[in-house]
């Protein structure tokens, strides 16, 4: 019927009272006058581009998809939804080499690791960073992720039997970022896991979870991403009944909720079983397993809660993990995005915006002064790393280095 | 996850809840599907008439400074009511002529704050009124996109910026006795609106803009604040989707985020607003209170439901949750014994408390105090 075709959107778009609650949480209308602002850009938009497609306005690929408008609505719109949805129904322009390039995490990955140290040298240049500042436009103040010329995969392979040994056995999304640049964290979540007497087991063949497909106009590829990783899932899942863990908040949030409610990928039967590692671990403890930890143990911590995390409502779990660590002096970080938002930050038109977006964070670190900030994502890390000068640590990593060995 | 106590609904009734149990050594919980009625909030308790050192004093602790002075404060457009307790930076007059002449200023290009309606109510006590624009630089690159040229983005610029408005506003000033100014001020610098009552040689008035309010939003983060501090975990953006009751004892929820995770508590406090929050909803046939469903005082015959005269007191307004005299929850007539209603989900039933805002602090302090006294 033309009316409803008019009419009415997925996100709940009819719920929106026009209350503008939304619009004091957003923090790129804070910092870039250009946003139109979660309102406008979500709800408002959508009735006017519902009527014509003439209504889409390029001005919402300055969204940073952080979420932060839906956790605020008091009505349950999905407001960010709205505007990543519109961006990937209506925007035709074909994204640019650059774009295409932060986005595949995975291809990058698989080329840069076997020749990691050429690679970690030559971005680190600051010849390497003007010249890739000047053609692809990508901000030169930014640091290069390195490369580990050893994949998680293959580490874990190698140790496949002695994981076996574990009674209880779990299923590990570990995502490009644990895979090419920091398989450390990888084996941090295998260490805390046997000690709870649970075995760690690769996917068959996961693929990047694609978060950074879709924020740069390529959700043909990520659809394609996410049916390949749910068809894995359900091998786990359903078929050998595992759960399956990641480290990163924001590969669990694609998963879980990307997938189906922007790309249309059905994942009703294994979203469940799909959790944060310290909700897992929060959860075995909270049943009575038990960790060793460390004597004379002392970290000051200040924790950090990523968007994506803040939106599924998980921050709790690796809260309390930390404040369950004996000598860990906990402190709770306001909740604010740090700007980065995956690939958007890396972009030199985003980078002052991103910059601005993140100084309340930054101040806030700076005054509590940590000894480490704890953080579930893996961009954070590398924003507060780079604007503040603090090591970031996975919750994941500060247990393993708390337990005894 | 278990707690001594679990909020539900984090709005005003809420955090003060939270607060009160906090101080007392609970370990509690508050979770909340979105923001909450203070970004509606005028800055003003109208139904509470005496003065409550206790109130006061819990305010205070968090940072939020409260004043009591029988009278009337100014409305928006320009009419006035009743008030006794409010935030500080919200005036309340013995009388409405409050000045003899009344400079008010405006944003250029800010649509949220009616200039002309609050001149035409204030002459009509009898004072004489201009109206000046200021332009700043600071607020140009707002003025990109007009819709978002709302309270909170100019109140983000006026905690770095706010001394340019003093100096202004005494270059416009003549012989006026008082300024009337939109309520943008002291959002996150909490001294701001002190600061510009002493730089300028009149006195200084607040007048209510659109939402959302910034001092409904100050107070709401200075709440949260202290209620973090004091070591509550507040669950932003979750709701509870269902409770688990047994022989009218409620033993967990379960809420959207964390589906299967349950959180358990020895005692609820359920204070999910009204209609707006969702702690009440209706269809053409019945009012609700969705999460346990509890027993709700409304009009069976709907047409009895609404007044057609707009501006009149709507019956609507005054449906709400059942609750014994210690505030239990009623279902299908009994008491759920460890589940408390608080806040404007109350409706106007329970009129000894007051209503909206002051109802809200009377409910949240009353059903603290039950769980304490168990
Ligand atoms: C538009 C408007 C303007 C108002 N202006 C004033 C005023 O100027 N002065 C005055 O005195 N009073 C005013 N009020 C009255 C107002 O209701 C109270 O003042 C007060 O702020 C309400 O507080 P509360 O904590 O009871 O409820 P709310 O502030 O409504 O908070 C309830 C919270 O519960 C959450 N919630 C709802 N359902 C669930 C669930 N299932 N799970 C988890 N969370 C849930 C909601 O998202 C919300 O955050 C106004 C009310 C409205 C709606
Ligand atoms: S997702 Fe974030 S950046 Fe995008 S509109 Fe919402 S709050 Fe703003
Ligand atoms: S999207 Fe939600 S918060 Fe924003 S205006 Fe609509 S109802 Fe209010």
């Amino acid at each position: 019927m033309k009316l409803q075709e008019y009419t009415s959107s997925r996100h709940n778009f009819e719920e929106c009272m026009k209350c503008t609650v939304c619009t004091a949480y957003c923090p790129v209308l804070q910092a870039n006058p250009l946003y139109p602002g979660p309102k406008q850009a979500g709800p408002d938009g959508e009735r006017l581009r519902l009527k014509a497609p003439y209504f889409f306005n390029q001005a919402l690929k300055y969204c940073l998809n952080c979420k932060r408008c839906e956790v605020a609505c008091p009505s349950g719109v999905n407001v960010a939804d709205l505007i990543q949805s519109a961006r990937i129904k209506y925007d035709t322009t074909p994204p640019k080499l650059r774009d295409r390039m932060l986005a595949s995490t995975d291809f990058m990955g698989s080329l840069a690791r076997p020749v990691a140290p050429v690679v970690n040298a030559v971005t680190g240049l600051g010849v390497t960073k003007t010249v890739l500042d000047a053609t692809l436009k990508i901000d030169r103040h930014r640091e290069f992720p390195k490369y580990s010329s050893r994949s998680f995969e293959r580490w874990l392979k190698r140790r496949r039997k002695e994981q076996t040994v574990f009674p209880e056995q779990v299923a590990y999304f570990h995502g490009c970022y644990v895979n090419y640049n920091y398989p450390q964290l990888g084996k941090d979540l295998v260490k805390v896991l046997n000690a709870l007497g649970v075995g760690v087991q690769l996917l068959e063949k996961e693929k990047c979870c694609g978060i950074a497909l879709i924020t740069n106009g390529m959700s043909g590829q990520a659809r394609k991403n996410a049916n390949h990783n749910v068809a894995q899932l359900r091998q786990a899942v359903l078929d050998k009944g595992l759960k399956v863990l990641t480290t990163s908040s924001t590969c669990a949030l694609t998963i879980r909720d990307e997938y189906p409610n922007l790309l249309g990928v059905d994942n009703a039967d294994v979203r469940e079983s799909v959790l944060l590692a310290t909700r897992f671990i929060f959860e075995k403890l909270e049943k009575g397993a038990s960790l060793k930890f460390k004597s004379g143990y002392h970290r000051k911590i200040a924790y950090h809660t990523p968007c994506h995390l803040e939106r599924m409502g998980w921050g709790i779990f690796s809260e309390k993990l930390l404040q369950m660590i004996p000598g860990v002096e906990f402190t709770l970080l306001d909740s604010n995005c740090c700007g980065i938002s995956g690939t958007y930050g890396f972009k030199k038109e985003n980078y002052e915006v991103s910059q601005a977006i993140g100084e309340p964070l930054f101040a806030q670190i700076r005054s509590v002064n940590p000894e480490v900030v704890a953080c579930d994502c893996e961009t954070c890390k590398w924003q507060i790393e780079m604007s503040t000068g603090y090591t970031v640590m996975n919750p994941i990593s500060i247990l393993a280095e708390a337990i005894e060995d | 996850m278990r707690f001594d106590t679990v909020i539900i609904g984090g709005g005003l009734t809420g955090m003060l809840a939270g607060i009160t149990l906090q101080k007392a050594g609970q370990k509690t919980a508050i979770i909340s599907t979105g923001q909450n009625a203070l970004h509606f909030f005028s800055g003003s308790f109208e139904s509470i008439k005496e003065p409550s050192q206790r109130i006061v004093e819990l305010f205070a602790e968090a940072g939020v400074r409260l004043h009591y002075s029988p009278g009337v404060r100014l409305l928006p457009l320009g009419t006035f009511k009743e008030s006794a307790l409010a935030l500080e930076d919200v005036d309340i007059f013995p009388t409405p002529k409050f000045a003899r002449k009344v400079l008010i200023v405006n944003f250029s290009g800010y649509h949220d704050f009616f200039t002309s309606f609050l001149a035409d109510g204030l002459e009509k006590q009898g004072m004489t009124c201009r109206l000046r624009f200021l332009s700043l630089p600071e607020l140009e690159t707002l003025q990109q996109s007009p819709s978002e040229m709302r309270s909170v983005q100019i109140a983000r610029v006026m905690d770095r910026v706010w001394e340019k408005v003093v100096q202004e506003v005494r270059v416009l000033l003549k012989d006026e006795d008082a300024v009337v100014l939109p309520q943008v001020f002291g959002l996150q610098d909490t001294s701001v609106p002190g600061r510009i009552r002493q730089g300028i040689p009149a006195h200084v008035v607040f007048a209510g803009t659109l939402p959302p309010s910034v001092p409904g939003i100050r107070t709401l983060i200075l709440l949260k604040q202290r209620y973090q501090l004091l070591g509550g975990t507040y669950l932003m953006g979750d709701e509870v989707i269902r409770a688990h009751t047994h022989e009218g004892v409620v033993h967990s929820v379960a809420t959207r985020n964390l589906d299967n995770h349950y959180i358990e508590a020895a005692n609820f406090i359920l204070s999910t607003g009204g209609y707006f929050s969702k702690g009440l909803i209706s269809n053409p046939f019945q009012v609700l209170e969705p999460v346990f469903g509890l027993d709700v005082e409304y009009k069976e015959d709907r047409n009895q439901w609404y007044n057609p005269t707009f501006k009149e007191d709507q019956p609507y307004m005054h449906f709400g949750v059942k609750a014994d005299e210690n505030l239990h929850a009623l279902k299908d007539g009994k008491p759920l014994e460890n589940l408390f209603v608080a806040g404007s989900i109350l409706g106007g039933n329970r009129p000894e408390f007051g209503f909206a805002a002051g109802q809200c602090i009377k409910t949240a302090l009353f059903a603290a105090d039950q769980i304490l006294k168990k």
